[in-house]
């Protein structure tokens, strides 16, 4: 049962068609909206009036006005508005909203509705915003600053100087914006309900990732909790519909409460693209002090930059991610991490697989590139020497166990032993046939990712799960979201393996808030790990209450047959930690995780040197994943995550216009890679037991989108000679880059 | 300043079922779009790009599917060949096998299986993936109306501006002419576009030298996506003409072609690549050859 691949459960349905998106739902009546959006960057707004040669019969319009309670989207600070009142902050930003019997006349009441704006100075550039005007947020413009210290970082650099022995290498590294890209854009639909009291309220369903996010924040606009929410099947979330689907239910909500009617809210693809959070750019300067003969990390200063945008969304816990990655899977003892998270008038960015890990690994991978470069020796030398071992202590003091850190190296390197391509041009797919001029390389990048929520975040959250017995069969209840990434498939698996039972005898019950507890958030690859081991709790509970209620503990079955009752039999238990993990939040010293992820990637590419556009051939990644509950599924988590860095690597780049929106708002024109694109894929799992995890699993979903970037601008290097520190490496900026090598 | 592009679900279409009658609804109904494949109408409609009172839908109108010989030796390609058919033609291999690897890298399968020769020629976008390579063999379009009948007009003479075309408002095209293949040609198709399927082309080359006893006695380099329209490279073509052949004809590139900077890519890249390209297909032909 556990180890093995079944058949995800929503799969038939999904390739079928009859999988049920909130775009296929039209409830009877069903009035479709549209959101007013700021043209401008940063403006006050003077007025909002209709067009009075505008029918606006049929039109039920909502400004902020029209809030009950408060107008917020609650997160971790207040200060984005549900709907903006006196300023806006970002192009797109919502300002009213509009919903009327079709879709076409909801489309062109947006146009209509006339707002007046006096425009003010909008503020774009990251290294401008701190302390700067405009004023944005709080008293300096900063979201979040963070800096851990470990060691003496002050002393090695000190004592660096005038020693032969060692060297200061510095570098400076950029990563850009980078979309979510789900297939399914934003969508939800409110309608009217009266719940179990006789009281009326409402029912939100839509594509989310986290169902009590919605009902956190939709209570403090509405000023009450008389509705629930309900994912709907959802087309995939990368983290762009963790908190970002408050707004869209917040905003059907209020047309459903003026209009009385059920609303539908969706977004068009170009409107997703121009007004959804986005992975926040970061500009990364890394100092090391090094060993001259071997690259021996002694010392690491690294200051990074990310721009937030708008509101402050999830962006300090990014963060946070940001600087307890800074210096990736390798041992330093006298580190600085510094991180600044800054406000600017663009769209705010927000949660995307990997949180903050994607971008300083791509840096900190690219900095020991640097140093072997420099000092002349060959990168995997250099990884070696410094990657992580047993007992080592990381940047936050945790000391390290049962790491896989050097298990993930030497399996890659054995399943890549294969020769890479020859690089002669022949099999150029897209036409250039023999005419080809193709330089092949390899490149081959680590990552760590910690499993989970930071520190003492689980703990806190104390995350539920229920069980419940009806009839002869299971049915689990929680807040955790099937996004396609298989929860729906591996918690049954999980509890009937420790009920000795068939699988098919396990359902889950859909994410409904009136039906499941808070299982906190389906994000920071801890559903598996986190919410699957309260499961599995929740299944030896079962089997503890069975067995009183029928006097024995036995065969599953066999105490199904002795029970007198046919009552429903219902357990919860909720995450507890052994007590083990100590963490301050103040002073970033502590055990960060419970545990960590390791994987290595290694690429094998050509870079065609007409045009510097680069052809995957093959990516070999080993992956501690701890224990594979399903290992179709982890390969699958790993293989799609690893194919959304490749984008990030040369592909991906959102092209703002000069108010900050995204100029290339179509599929078209944002470039992710196409099935042809992608290389051919080995994924070696490695079983290295997590014990706070079901049967060891730990959390896979973002450690794939971690480095292959980084070791996608290796193989380049090695192909060409070409230096690139700066993602996405377009085929624009590879070509500049061969020129400059010349 | 939000878009309000809506799909008109009202508008009327009409329907042909014979090529006279869609000729005679040409000539009648001007402001009627014909409707082809629809693989760009639909995407601009629903951009709010086109919005066109009604549609001269095409699709039904078989005759415009036949692939034949012509008594020149060469092929007719009726306007609606969709892409994937192309790739299916024996004739179209023969004659023309470069344009078969020009319609594989259109869009994806669904495209090609919907989208049509015809359709990629009157749309006239400057990136139409089959366009230089329709330059590069010399094609020529037949177009027709009810009035004057049939009229042929050669590739190089069509394209007239930006998404501007020879194409008079009361008539349709019908097919494409294409002249044997001649056993001294040597023909290339490149497309740039970042990734290998879905993508709308950087630059594109279609190109065709002619070589008798190591001279190139007939040179046609054209270009997509490098200007306003699908265009021929007269300096490089005149550069070519003479022997041996002038791999470093590249360096004329800049003088026949007008690239800008826009939301794919940029002006200096696509001038680079163009020129790369080139010199890469010319010391192909140049080590075929020896």
């Amino acid at each position: 049962m556990i180890g093995e691949g079944l058949v995800r459960a929503d799969g038939q349905a999904k390739v079928t068609g009859r999988a049920v998106y909130v775009d296929d739902v039209r409830p009877e009546g069903c009035l479709y909206a549209a959101t007013v959006r700021s043209p401008f960057a940063h403006a006050r707004i003077t007025g909002i009036r209709l067009d009075p040669d505008f029918d606006f019969s049929d039109v039920t319009v909502v400004t902020a006005a029209d809030i009950p309670g408060e107008n917020v989207v609650a997160l971790m600070t207040d200060d984005q508005p549900a709907l903006a009142d006196k300023v806006v902050r970002h192009v797109m930003e919502p300002v009213a909203l509009v919903a009327a019997p079709t879709r076409e006349k909801a489309l062109a009441a947006v146009s209509h509705i006339l707002v007046d704006y006096e425009p003010l100075p909008a503020l774009f550039d990251p290294e401008r915003s701190r302390g700067h005007e405009p004023s944005l947020f709080g008293s300096d413009n900063v979201y979040s600053h963070i800096t851990l210290v470990h060691g003496d970082p002050d002393g090695a650099f000190a004592s660096a100087e005038g020693n032969a022995d060692v060297r200061i290498i510095e570098g400076t590294y950029r990563v850009g914006l980078q979309e979510q890209l789900y297939i399914e854009p934003q969508g939800m639909i409110a309608t009217h309900r009266v719940d179990a009291e006789g009281a009326p309220g409402l029912t939100l369903f839509g594509s989310m990732q986290c169902p009590f996010y919605v009902v956190k924040a939709l209570s403090r606009v509405l000023g009450h909790k008389r509705f629930n929410v309900v994912q709907a099947v959802t087309g995939g979330g990368f983290g762009g519909k963790e908190e970002y689907p408050s707004l869209v239910a917040i905003h059907a909500a209020l047309l459903a409460l003026k209009s009385g009617k059920s609303v539908k809210l969706i977004y068009r693809r170009d409107e997703d693209l121009r007004a959804t959070t986005k992975r926040h750019p970061c500009r990364l300067r890394y100092r090391t002090v090094v060993e001259v003969r071997t690259g021996r990390l002694l010392a690491f200063d690294g200051h990074m930059l990310f721009d937030g945008g708008a509101y402050n969304t999830l962006s300090p816990v990014v963060n946070s991610r940001g600087v307890i990655h800074a210096v990736g899977p390798y041992r330093c003892e006298n580190v600085r991490s510094e991180a600044l998270m800054v406000a600017t008038n663009t769209p705010p960015n927000g949660a995307f697989r990997g949180f903050g890990a994607p971008q300083v690994q791509f840096a900190a991978e690219r900095h020991l590139d640097r140093i072997a470069r420099e000092l002349g020796l060959d990168p995997l030398d250099v990884r070696r020497v410094n990657l992580y071992r047993d007992g080592d202590l990381t940047p936050t003091g945790q000391t390290l166990k049962d790491i896989g850190a050097k298990i993930v190296l030497e399996a890659a390197l054995e399943r890549a032993q294969r020769p890479l391509p020859p690089g002669n041009g022949s099999g150029r797919p897209g036409g250039g046939g023999q005419a080809a001029r193709l330089a092949a390389g390899r490149g081959l990048a680590l990552a760590w990712h910690g499993c989970g929520f930071t520190g003492n975040g689980e703990a806190n959250l104390q995350g539920k799960a229920d069980l419940a017995l009806e009839g002869r069969d299971l049915r689990v209840y929680t807040s955790s979201t099937d996004i396609g990434q298989g929860t729906e498939t591996i918690f049954p698996q999980i509890v009937a393996a420790a009920l000795g039972i068939g699988v098919g005898r396990v359902s889950v019950a859909p994410p409904d808030t009136d039906l499941v507890p808070d299982s906190g958030p389906t994000v920071a690859s801890r559903t598996a790990m986190v919410v699957g081991g309260v499961v599995l709790k929740a299944a030896q509970a079962l089997r503890a209450a069975l067995a009183s209620e029928v006097g024995f503990d036995g065969d599953f079955d066999a105490m199904l047959d002795a029970r007198t009752s046919d009552a429903v039999l219902r357990v919860r238990e909720q995450y507890a930690d052994d007590g083990t993990l100590v963490w301050d939040p103040k002073t970033y010293r502590g055990d960060a995780y419970p545990t960590f992820g390791w994987s290595c990637v290694i690429v094998d590419l050509e870079v065609d040197l007409d045009t510097g556009e680069v052809l995957y051939r093959r990516l070999v990644q080993a992956t501690d994943v701890g224990r594979a509950l399903n290992p179709v599924l982890a390969s699958g988590q790993l293989e799609g995550g690893a194919l959304q860095a490749l984008g990030y690597a040369t592909s991906e780049e959102v092209v703002l216009d000069e108010r900050g929106c995204m100029r290339n708002d179509r599929l078209t024109n944002y470039i992710i890679p196409t099935a042809l694109d992608a290389p051919e894929m080995e994924t070696v799992l490695i079983e290295i037991p997590f014990a706070g995890g079901p049967f060891g699993a730990k959390g896979i979903g973002e450690i794939p989108h971690d480095v292959p970037h980084a070791a996608v601008a290796q193989a380049i290097e090695r192909a060409t000679g070409a230096v690139l520190d700066r993602l996405p490496m377009m085929p624009e900026r590879v070509m500049a880059a061969l020129e400059r090598r010349r | 300043m939000s878009r309000t592009a809506q799909l008109k679900s009202t508008a009327a279409v009409l329907e042909p079922r014979t090529l006279n009658e869609a000729l005679e609804m040409r000539a009648r109904a001007p402001d009627a779009m014909p409707l082809a494949g629809g693989t760009d109408v639909m995407v601009s409609l629903e951009a709010g790009v086109i919005d066109p009172p009604r549609f001269l839908n095409l699709w039904r109108l078989d005759a415009l599917r036949k692939i034949e010989d012509t008594p020149a030796g060469g092929v007719r390609i009726g306007a609606l060949c969709t892409y994937t058919s192309l790739g299916r033609s024996d004739l179209v291999l023969r004659h023309a096998s470069v344009l078969i690897e020009a319609a594989r890298t259109v869009g994806a399968t669904q495209i090609q299986n919907r989208g049509t020769l015809g359709g990629n020629i009157v749309n006239a976008s400057p990136a139409g993936d089959t366009l230089p390579v329709l330059l590069a063999l010399d094609a020529v379009f037949e177009l027709s109306s009810a009035e004057r009948g049939a009229r042929l007009v050669a590739a190089a003479d069509f394209f007239l501006g930006y998404r501007q075309t020879a194409l008079l408002p009361d008539e349709l095209l019908i097919a494409i002419h294409l002249p044997a293949r001649n056993a001294d040609d040597h023909t290339h198709y490149r497309k740039v576009g970042t990734r290998l399927a879905q993508a709308i082309s950087k630059v594109v080359l279609g190109a065709r030298l002619r070589v008798v006893d190591g001279q190139v006695v007939e040179a046609r380099i054209a270009w997509g996506s490098v200007g306003p329209v699908p265009m021929r490279s007269p300096s490089v073509e005149a550069a070519l003409l003479g022997v041996p052949i002038d791999v470093d004809a590249e360096a004329k590139v800049a003088q026949d072609i007008r690239p800008i900077d826009d939301i794919r890519s940029t002006a200096d890249y696509r001038q680079r690549v163009a020129e790369n390209v080139l010199r890469s297909f010319l010391r192909s032909v140049v080590q075929t050859r020896s």
